[in-house]
């Protein structure tokens, strides 16, 4: 396997959501807020619809790093800040579209990879960023 | 009404211990609709050199999310729930949760912080293993909205 470069492209993905992922997202993370489900109480709330959770979003941007990656242990950090909410109206959904570059390779050989996520063209996460271990290396 | 700004650097006792499930993990990776066979068959976790199904880069957040609430929920405290909104999460795995781990998480309130009128509040969260081996940190910045004055 050969070693990251700097400005390697990590294969975008387009990833549909719609609100039955939100429901079953909310019932394995326990996160039950009810703007990730309840229409009513998102708009009583000011928000323009029912958002995705952030971590749903988190959790698919990182899947085009671990895909590219092979190997989801991997990703030695992830970080990301939450800047505009994914709006999933019923029943058409959104599509979450993230794309990943290597921006730094650091002397032991682990990449530093900015995920870019966006909805509709504009941008829901920022500094989003994984740190992957060189490839071929050890599984534990 | 702002926060109390005395629980930087407060930590709570640990959570009781989470056994990680092997079913868990493969509910969490239909959830997050990523199909990868190293979170639901064993045989493929171990050709990548795990003793069993890992879970997905995220997952922790199944134990730091309730933990976290000691600290958002806490009376003492005094944040306002109805204002918080979720505005930075970094993970740093140690590494990966792997089925049946026995985990325990300690929060930490790590920093209080005042902008533009909202309160921004790091925790930090270090799951370990009840034999007291570090497996991930986990660091939620949680925004209280006008919440300062």
């Amino acid at each position: 396997m050969s070693a990251f470069s700097v400005g390697e492209q990590v294969p975008a993905q387009e990833f549909p959501v719609v609100r039955a992922d939100l429901v079953r997202y909310a019932g394995a993370s326990g996160d039950f807020n009810p703007i990730h489900w309840n229409e009513r109480f998102a708009k009583e709330v000011g928000l323009p619809d029912v958002i995705a959770h952030g971590m749903f979003t988190m959790a698919t941007a990182v899947r085009v790093v671990t895909d590219w990656a092979g190997d989801p242990g991997a990703v030695l950090e992830y970080s990301v800040r939450f800047t505009r909410p994914v709006v999933v109206p019923d029943p058409q959904g959104a599509t979450i579209t993230v794309s990943g570059e290597v921006r730094t390779v650091r002397e032991d050989g682990t990449a530093e990879v900015d995920l870019t996520a966006t909805v509709n063209g504009s941008t829901v996460l920022a500094k989003a960023r994984a740190v992957v271990r060189p490839r071929g290396g050890s599984g534990d | 009404m702002p926060v109390d700004q005395s629980f930087r650097g407060r930590s709570y006792p640990p959570t009781r211990p989470y056994e990680v499930g092997r079913e868990k993990i493969r509910e969490f990776a239909d959830a997050i609709n990523d199909p990868n066979p190293v979170y639901r068959d064993r045989a493929a976790a171990q050709a990548l050199g795990y003793a069993d199904v890992i879970a997905p880069p995220t997952f922790a957040i199944v134990l730091t999310l309730p933990a976290g609430g000691q600290v958002i929920h806490d009376p003492e405290f005094g944040l306002d729930y109805s204002r918080v909104v979720h505005g930075e999460q970094r993970f740093v795995h140690h590494r990966p949760i792997v089925a049946g781990d026995l985990l325990q998480v300690v929060v930490t309130v790590e920093d209080i912080r005042v902008a533009a009128g909202n309160e921004l509040i790091t925790n930090r969260a270090d799951l370990m293993t009840v034999a007291g081996e570090q497996v991930c940190t986990a660091y939620s910045v949680i925004v209280g909205r006008g919440t300062a004055s």
